[in-house]
């Protein structure tokens, strides 16, 4: 019982950071319905910059996260500007070759400024773990974090989308570009602050992810980028609710397949998982079932 | 089509990848007999003929079905450990290396196929980015299973183990598979007379497929799926013919790859090699054959020539920048305008052939 309910918080507090990253995906496919690969990067530059600010300049963990959101906020910015924008009409493969060339150069980028030897990201959540059922399972302050972190995330997107005139203009626009520019909605910089925040929002998961596998190379975003892509299809991609869905079972799935199956067949039961939900519902578990017409 | 009139603007195309391909042959072949190409380029003669392969297999997929396929380095696993399995077990009984190399390509064919088959009931009853993910996800399950396999074989045959390793080999039994290590120790049997023999034999099968009735209601299905499916076209039979079709060819060349390298493991082929793939194909042109061709080889040598040695560090990073401009190039509409202009207006509907997203 103590084995599950560890199992279960351990998951649930992976899952907090896949549903954070997923939120990146979900958002932007939802606006610009393209699948951008280089989110995964974004967290990796990210956990560089909170590392680099925490590590070698001493600064506090909080200026540190702040500083990291920020960077990659403008970083998203300016790879929406500078690769994605130009191909707003082109095909979408085009454009996911795009954005696979941008992973390739943020990956290589950081190779070369930073090095390819693995860093060991400083554990800056420090203090006791919460004990529970007389000392037997123990919930980490990591733990605590990622999960009040991912509902604070949740609610506020929740309330930017629903009541902000950006968030309604983001909605606008994806539910209709054309039809959003004739009602005076400027598509472009709605399209641009969702990239500016799922950037951002990549930065804060970064560095959560980090907290728990702390060690950092270029190529660190990669896979929960991939994991994470994947919970934003599970539960539908383009549904904020459905991101966090797909992310928190993502994260327990993964964790019980580790805990009671196997650790070596941890990523194929998950990918299996996905295989079977999409089998029953095509779309998603919580994604709009699109009629196509003739 | 009358014979002996003009060939029409496809055969004509067809005719000329083939012709290019053994001219490419004609002259590197001598070439690389007598010694006169550098050591590197030696080495990569038979993994460009491999990601040729590789691409013009999933341009059937993406360019001709029109669907994303993620997971296209699974199948080229898949291939690769079946066939290297099968030519370090048939060692003794065939002893000729080029008939074993053919032996370990068939086989290595017939499981991809195989897969194909199992991936592609669920993956085609979906749409779009869906069958894009279900696609990526084979892939990742495809590399976790390979790295928890393993294989011996002994006088009585081949034994398999999943998840721990072999301890029932009999007297005189070795391992050939050994999980997340791999294959060591291969026999390099593959040379670039058989990775120019597959890919001509990959070319005459997409473009046989291509240019029957078969393949004709593959494009169709592509550019409008329901118009294909209300006149009576199968959906799945077809889709699955062509998916299972890239999926084989694609076992093909993992077989020739394989069995070219000293080593194989499984995290050769992941994600990013998948990826690397569709590149590929995107650079080359979707359902264009001769793009496939020429991306794929032109992509493969370029890191490795002088002049990107010379960047050292910066290669990759150079290489990411060249693929966003290309992309960015190729698709700004005042070039392609500017282009437009020098094609004959009668070629104008070749262009938009292959544009499904």
């Amino acid at each position: 019982m103590v084995k599950f309910l560890t199992f279960l918080i351990n998951g649930v507090s992976l899952g907090s950071v896949y549903a954070i990253i997923a939120l990146g995906y979900t958002m932007v496919y939802g606006i610009a319905k393209m699948l951008n690969f280089a989110h995964g990067d974004v967290i990796m530059v990210g956990s560089y910059m909170c590392f680099f600010a925490i590590s070698s300049y001493h600064m506090n963990p909080v200026a540190g996260v702040l500083l990291a959101m920020v960077v990659c906020t403008l970083l998203g910015m300016v790879i929406e500007r500078l690769a994605y924008k130009p191909l707003r009409q082109a095909p979408s493969l085009a454009v996911l070759i795009t954005a696979i060339g941008v992973s390739y150069f943020l990956q290589n980028g950081a190779q070369l400024l930073w090095g390819s030897n693995n860093k060991m990201f400083p554990a800056f959540l420090k203090g006791d773990a919460f004990s529970f059922l007389g000392g037997e399972l123990k919930v980490s302050v990591t733990t605590v974090v990622n999960v009040v972190v991912c509902v604070v995330v949740m609610l506020a997107l929740t309330w930017f989308t629903g009541k902000t005139k950006m968030g309604k203009a983001m909605r606008a626009c994806s539910e209709d570009k054309g039809a959003a520019q004739l009602m005076g909605i400027n598509v472009d910089t709605t399209i641009s602050m969702t990239f500016a925040i799922g950037s951002a929002l990549a930065a804060v998961a970064g560095v959560l992810y980090m907290s728990s596998y702390p060690i950092l190379v270029p190529t660190t975003g990669s896979m929960p980028g991939i994991k994470a892509f994947t919970a934003a299809v599970f539960g539908g991609i383009g549904s904020i609710p459905g991101a966090l869905l797909g992310g928190l079972l993502l994260g327990v799935i993964e964790i019980f397949a580790g805990g009671y199956i196997n650790t070596q067949l941890q990523n194929a039961i998950v990918f299996a998982v996905l295989i079977v939900v999409l089998l029953v519902k095509p779309t998603g578990l919580l994604g709009k079932q699109i009629r196509e017409k003739v | 089509m009358k014979k002996g009139k003009k060939l029409s603007a496809t055969n004509r195309t067809n005719y000329l990848t083939y012709l290019g391909v053994i001219l490419a042959f004609a002259i590197l072949q001598p070439m690389s007999a007598a010694g006169k190409l550098s050591p590197t380029m030696q080495g990569q003669l038979v993994p460009i003929c491999a990601y040729v392969v590789m691409a013009l297999s999933l341009n059937l997929t993406v360019g001709v079905l029109g669907e994303l396929s993620l997971g296209h380095a699974g199948f080229m696993s898949v291939g690769a450990f079946s066939g290297a399995v099968a030519a370090s077990a048939l060692k003794d009984a065939i002893p000729n290396g080029g008939l074993r190399l053919a032996v370990a390509m068939v086989i290595g064919a017939v499981f991809a196929g195989i897969v194909g088959v199992l991936i592609s009931v669920p993956v085609l009853r979906l749409n779009g980015d869906y069958l894009a993910i279900v696609t990526l996800a084979f892939g990742q399950i495809i590399k976790s299973v390979v790295e928890n396999l393993y294989v011996g074989v002994d006088g009585r045959g081949l034994h398999f183990g999943f998840l721990k390793p072999l301890t029932n080999l009999g007297q005189g039994g070795r391992m050939i598979l050994n999980g997340p290590m791999g294959i060591p120790n291969i026999t390099k049997i593959s040379s670039f007379v058989a990775g120019f023999v597959l890919v001509m034999v990959t070319l005459a099968v997409i473009f046989n497929l291509v240019n029957s009735r078969a393949g004709r209601a593959i494009m169709a299905i592509r550019d409008n799926r329901i118009a294909a499916e209300s006149v009576g076209l199968n959906i799945t039979k077809y889709k699955m013919m062509a998916f299972v079709t890239s999926a084989a060819l694609a076992g093909a060349a993992g077989a020739l790859f394989a069995l070219g390298q000293n080593t194989i493991v499984a995290s050769k082929f992941d994600f990013n090699t998948s990826i690397l793939i569709l590149v590929y194909v995107v650079l080359g042109g979707q359902g264009k054959m001769w793009g496939s061709i020429i991306a794929a080889t032109f992509l493969t040598v370029l890191p490795e020539t002088p002049a990107m040695r010379g960047l050292a560090d910066y290669r990759m990073l150079v290489y990411a920048i060249v693929l966003i401009l290309v992309m960015l190039a190729t698709n700004n509409p005042a070039l392609q305008s500017f282009f437009a202009r020098f094609k004959k207006a009668g070629e104008d509907k070749t262009v938009k052939g292959g544009e499904q997203a």
